[in-house]
């Protein structure tokens, strides 16, 4: 044999293996794609025949058929905006102190571990210890107001990062501007760097809330499982039946979905459970279009690139 | 001339805007240093808690470390109370690798069709696939796990269909995602000469993948896959709602089994403060907060490595 045969040989063999492997990774990929198109499909078509107005809008039943889901997703959007009213101000400070002020040395890679080590915390942790001092110790009892603060600790680190990429990404030029006019540092961060980091820092944050209204293990023991009967025509927070009032117990959608799946005595478990899957899910994708058409459209203003057209 | 003769009143007057300048600054820093404290204080307190929580089941209500770590009998509320945790914690390590096996090729293998196979068809197809993987809730999984994947392996495999199995294979869905985008950003980060001297010697695509691409960003996956593993160690109710909840150490896995999460959710709300019984939970949560620590270990190590 020659050379030759055995170099094609090998050649063939190569490509060969080449287009085997090829194959391979391609099918795995797509089978990730049809295995969200699969689940995406499932929960829709098992929850969207559900789905009604009535089941929207009523009271969940515990023993009865034809509970809905009223109070559980009120009480997820009212623990969301409290969350992102507590979580906002604090990761926006924490993230401008780590892309501003942070000089590296052992503090800031400290402060950097510290972030990480949070975010890495098991949600059922972070659940734990709201019980222990929210609940217990500052004596909140299961509330709206716990389950808040177990969610901004849950989010914290989340809106830091976010905002730190934010405004790393902010180009130099536009600091130095700032500077060369001889403005403050903290002048230039409010009114040069954070107009042009709003664009991200919006698409991070609602990306940031979508996962906040599906979170359930941190809630389980600091806003509660169950809610007290809500009278609806009384806005006034103060009022223990009031809606609005924050130290009232809440199930939220996703608590109620657990609670429902592992001790649901209804007949019809399976179909609320589903339904509310299937409304969660959807909520979850609203965030995620919301986000990136947001993003996009804030970037265009932001950047008057439309003028520029 | 008549402008340099400055009054200390004007003078004054002209280092007001400085003064401002100072106050602002101030605020700033006050305000950042503040939220960035009050983050500090966030973890060392969680870290204080969940410790001397954690420990009191055995310096106070003096259950042995070897009764804990190594006993196989869990059965808190029984008349002679007995605290094995061996099971919840094996059963938690078995549902992460297990997850993290299934997982790894499938995410690897999404990387590399983003970023060497079609980069910019795959981007558009995979990447917001992985994103929304990423943003369905832990207990709509664990619903799709029990209503889908239960009754698949009870009618196809056999069983009962929960256990660490449907566990690990729901698991193993959640953390796709994160595999996946780490892995896809080292990737897409490496060097274009890398691959074109690789190309240029001759090499197929798959030559290069597997002997120049692969073993270059080896350490970015593998933090990836740690990454994975934890998400998937700390993760609650999904595990909780399929792997069956039963106190023993599987030899099989269509058999029920428990992790230390899903101790922790069904017991939490049956116990009172303080007593053995609770305390014996947050011990399991304290296992869990050192593993994340060991977890964020290997992954800083493996970074390090990276560097080099």
């Amino acid at each position: 044999m020659t050379t030759k045969t055995v170099n094609t040989k090998a050649r063939t063999r190569a490509r060969n293996a080449d287009k085997i492997a090829t194959v391979i990774i391609v099918a795995l990929a797509l089978s990730i794609v049809l295995i969200l198109l699969g689940l995406l499909g499932f929960i829709l078509f098992r929850g969207l025949g559900h789905i009604s107005w009535d089941f929207l809008t009523s009271k969940p039943q515990t023993i009865r058929e034809g509970g809905g889901i009223g109070p559980p997703l009120f009480n997820s959007l009212y623990l969301l905006i409290m969350t992102m009213i507590i979580t906002i101000p604090l990761g926006l400070g924490g993230g401008i102190y780590m892309s501003e002020y942070a000089k590296p040395g052992k503090i800031t890679s400290f402060i950097r571990l510290v972030v990480e080590v949070l975010s890495s915390f098991p949600s059922i942790v972070i659940g734990l210890f709201g019980l222990l001092v929210f609940v217990n110790t500052f004596n909140m009892g299961f509330s709206l107001l716990a389950g808040a603060l177990a969610l901004t600790i849950f989010n914290l680190p989340l809106m830091v990062r976010i905002t730190e990429q934010a405004f790393t990404a902010v180009p130099r030029e536009q600091k130095e501007a700032g500077l060369a006019l001889g403005l403050s540092k903290w002048k230039i961060i409010t009114s040069i760097m954070l107009p042009v980091a709003i664009p991200s820092l919006v698409t991070g944050t609602i990306l940031a809330a979508g996962r906040v209204f599906g979170e359930a293990a941190a809630l389980l023991f600091t806003s509660g499982m169950t809610t007290p009967p809500l009278n609806f025509s009384d806005w006034n927070p103060l009022h223990p039946r009031s809606p609005l009032n924050p130290l009232r117990p809440a199930e939220t959608l996703a608590t109620h979905i657990w609670k429902v799946n592992s001790e649901g005595l209804a007949p019809d478990a399976i179909q609320v459970a589903a339904g509310a899957s299937a409304v969660l899910v959807i909520m979850v994708l609203i965030f995620n279009l919301l986000a990136r058409w947001f993003g996009r459209t804030l970037y265009r203003y932001m950047t008057a690139s439309k003028r520029m057209n | 001339m008549e402008h340099s003769k400055v009054t200390p009143r004007e003078a004054q007057r002209r280092r007001l805007p400085l003064e401002k300048h100072r106050l602002e600054d101030w605020i700033g820093r006050i305000y950042t240093s503040i939220c960035v404290v009050f983050l500090i204080a966030v973890i060392v307190s969680i870290v204080y808690f969940v410790t001397s929580k954690g420990v009191a089941t055995f310096a106070v209500n003096g259950v042995s470390l070897t009764e804990f770590f190594f006993g196989t009998h869990w059965a808190p509320d029984a008349a002679e109370p007995s605290f094995g945790a061996l099971p919840a914690i094996s059963g938690s390590f078995m549902v992460t690798l297990l997850a993290a096996l299934l997982a790894s090729p499938l995410s690897i293998a999404a990387a590399l069709f983003m970023t060497e196979i079609v980069p910019t068809f795959g981007k558009r197809i995979l990447q917001p696939a992985i994103e929304l993987l990423s943003g369905i809730p832990s207990v709509v999984y664990g619903f799709i796990g029990l209503t889908l994947i239960v009754p698949f392996l009870r009618d196809n495999v056999g069983g009962q269909g929960i256990g660490v199995g449907a566990g690990a294979l729901v698991l193993s869905i959640m953390i796709l995602p994160t595999i996946t985008s780490v892995a896809a950003d080292a990737l897409a980060s490496l060097p274009r000469g890398l691959r074109e001297a690789s190309y240029a010697l001759g090499a197929t695509r798959w030559q290069t993948i597997y002997r120049v691409v692969l073993p270059t960003v080896l350490p970015a996956l593998l933090t990836g896959i740690v990454l994975g593993m934890a998400r998937a160690f700390g993760e609650a109710l999904a595990v909780q709602m399929v792997i069956g909840n039963a106190p023993y150490i599987p030899t099989s896995l269509l058999e029920s089994a428990s992790t230390l999460t899903s101790v922790i959710t069904l017991g939490m709300g049956n116990t009172a403060m303080g007593s053995i019984q609770n305390n014996a939970l947050w011990s399991m949560a304290l296992v869990l907060m050192l593993m994340t620590f060991v977890f964020i270990l290997i992954i800083r190590l493996l970074e390090r490595r990276n560097r080099i």
